[in-house]
């Protein structure tokens, strides 16, 4: 065989990684359809958006670069907050308050990122918690500016591009969540693909073969932690443009739980597994809360006790046998 | 003879046990030098200490006339110096395209692009089929690293370092539980090493080492019981009773 043509197969091999598939444009058409065929369930539509992209923000780190967190909340109550208290205050402008929601939340980040440069993964996942704790602690003391215990009311969102007014069933909130998720999926998409990416998984990998191949751990940890919280943000800030409310809750235990468990479910480390699992983890919750509201912690601990204990081919089956039970249950039940 | 890596003093204790104690040595340039021991006599921490993966209690490493004692792992890679690990280290999730890709596309500086796809650059390209072609990857590019027999593994590792384009390569027993068959092939392949690569050598069997090396340096105890060219080390009585006693050579 020539050189000429292991060349051309090593970059066949590379572009493969990278090239849209059919199921994932299959993916994206199905979210738009959903506009058109769940016109009356855009709210919680809205709401899967927003829990996909704070899920592919954890992703990045724990997916690509093995960080893992019990404390992303932080980062999305931040960009929620900063969002919110933008829009009141300075500019009621959707994009605008976006921005600052997602460089505030990137602050954060990159000031909170040399706590988890080292360490085993319980002090990652005791310091995360610790960071989001102080937080949501921070949020309910200073009353005067974030209302607190009350939440930040009084938030009066613009229109979108000036365009779009936000309306009470959702449907500029969806197709804003939406259209911001897929942008910032896209652009996610191309770093995982890129020589940087790579080299996130080289530290997921094996962090001491990462460093003997000349990868400086913590600046590239640094990036992905920045940039993942301002992902986080983003989705915070949605959350706090679209409802129009930021309460105490977008800072919660419960938040940084659950988004684990949304990736526990949809799988780490291919960007879709994020979105894949906000759709079970919302469904799940939705059908669950349907038949049995008091009970819902009691399964999806159930659930996430089983899920784990079933090890990785009982996971996939699990998905598949939790989403036909679903979708059966679904068309059974009144709503 | 011109010095690609040096050591002044070198010292690392653990706790009580000293596992490198006061060591002087030298690289010559394009050496071809192996560095033996008895199991546990410190070779994998001085290596260890040459890469940075260990700080020394005391003492000085350095490259190419440089003290790089105080230099992170990943800049000494970037200064040229690179290794393959007793045990292997490698990216179980990834294809060998994506494992040199990786080290080639670090060595050539692509780290920090965030935008950039892997398969429209060129030179990373090219380079990463050079490595893989070299060490006869090609066959097994896309497969996942974690499934490929050890053989093939041990193979990625001396690819690995290789494909940072080193001048000082710290090979740590390259063949270390390496069926015989596949042993002679893999040392083929570090034997065809180019000429101005500095190779320091770990190795245990004497046949390859006597075969491969034009220095040797004994290391017994975390010290220097003996070093110079095969012959001499061979006839050091020192050393046929510290350790060529248990694997008398010819
Ligand atoms: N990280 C460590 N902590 C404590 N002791 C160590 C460590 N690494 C090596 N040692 C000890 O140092 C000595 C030398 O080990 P090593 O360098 O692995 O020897 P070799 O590679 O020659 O077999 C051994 O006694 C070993 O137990
Ligand atoms: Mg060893």
């Amino acid at each position: 065989m020539s050189e000429g043509s292991i060349e051309a197969r090593v970059q066949r091999s590379l572009y493969a990684a990278r090239r849209w598939h059919p199921a994932e444009i299959m993916f994206w058409l199905l979210a738009v359809a959903a506009f058109f065929l769940l016109p009356r369930q855009l709210l919680i539509l809205n709401e899967i958006a927003i829990l996909g992209l704070f899920a592919v923000s954890l992703d990045l780190i724990l997916g690509y670069a093995g960080i893992v967190s019990l404390g992303h909340a932080a980062f999305f109550g931040f960009g929620a907050y900063a969002a919110g208290l933008f829009a009141k205050h300075a500019s009621a402008d959707p994009l605008a308050g976006l921005a600052v929601g997602m460089g505030a939340a990137g602050l954060l980040g990159l000031l909170t990122s040399p706590l988890i440069l080292r360490g085993s993964d319980l002090t990652r996942l005791m310091v995360t918690l610790g960071v989001a704790l102080i937080l949501g602690e921070l949020a309910n003391s200073l009353g005067w500016l974030t209302g607190g215990a009350d939440g930040l009311q009084g938030i009066m969102m613009g229109s979108v591009l000036g365009l779009f007014e936000f309306d009470i069933f959702g449907k500029v909130a969806y197709l804003y969540s939406l259209a911001v998720l897929f942008v910032l999926f896209v652009l996610a998409r191309r770093i995982v693909g890129s020589p940087f990416g790579l080299s996130l998984r080289a530290i997921r990998d094996n962090p001491l073969r990462a460093s003997a191949s000349g990868v400086p751990l913590h600046w590239r940890l640094v990036a992905v932690y920045t940039l993942a919280a301002a992902y986080a943000g983003a989705a915070g800030a949605l959350l706090a443009q679209t409802t129009q409310f930021v309460s105490l809750d977008v800072l919660a235990f419960h938040r940084s739980a659950d988004l684990m468990l949304v990736l526990i479910i949809g799988g780490a480390g291919y960007l879709y597994g994020g979105l894949i699992g906000a759709v079970a983890f919302k469904l799940l919750q939705d059908v669950i809360a349907s038949f049995t509201p008091q009970y819902w912690m009691f399964w999806i601990g159930l659930f996430l006790v089983l899920f784990v204990l079933g090890g990785r081919e009982l996971i996939h089956g699990g998905i598949k046998a939790v989403v036909g039970r679903v979708a059966r249950l679904g068309r059974r039940s009144p709503t | 003879m011109s010095v690609a890596l040096q050591t002044f003093d070198l010292c690392k204790s653990f706790g009580g046990i000293t596992a490198t104690d006061h060591v002087d040595f030298t690289l010559a340039k394009g050496a071809r030098h192996a560095l033996i021991g008895p199991n546990g006599a410190g070779k994998t921490t001085f290596v260890n200490l040459l890469t940075g993966v260990l700080r020394p209690s005391s003492g000085r490493v350095e490259l190419k006339g440089e003290d790089i004692t105080a230099v992170s792992r990943e800049a000494r890679v970037g200064r040229g110096l690179a290794r393959t690990f007793q045990i292997n280290q490698l990216f179980g999730t990834m294809t060998p395209v994506e494992m040199i890709a990786l080290v080639t596309s670090e060595r050539l500086g692509r780290g920090r692009q965030l935008l950039r796809a892997l398969d429209r650059d060129a030179e990373l390209v090219a380079e990463t089929a050079e490595i893989l072609a070299r060490f006869r990857l090609d066959d097994i590019m896309d497969e996942r690293i974690a499934t490929l027999p050890y053989g093939k593994q041990r193979q990625i590792e001396i690819a690995a370092a290789f494909a940072a384009k080193p001048s000082v390569l710290l090979l740590d027993e390259p063949a270390a539980g390496v069926p015989e068959a596949e042993r002679r092939e893999l040392m083929a392949m570090v034997a065809g090493l180019p000429e101005d690569v500095s190779v320091l050598l770990i190795e245990h069997d004497m046949d390859l080492v006597f075969r491969f090396a034009t220095r040797i340096t004994v290391l017994v105890n975390g010290h220097v019981l003996a070093e110079g060219d095969p012959d001499e080390v061979a006839r050091d009585p020192a050393v046929r009773a510290a350790y060529l006693g248990e694997h008398a050579h010819g």
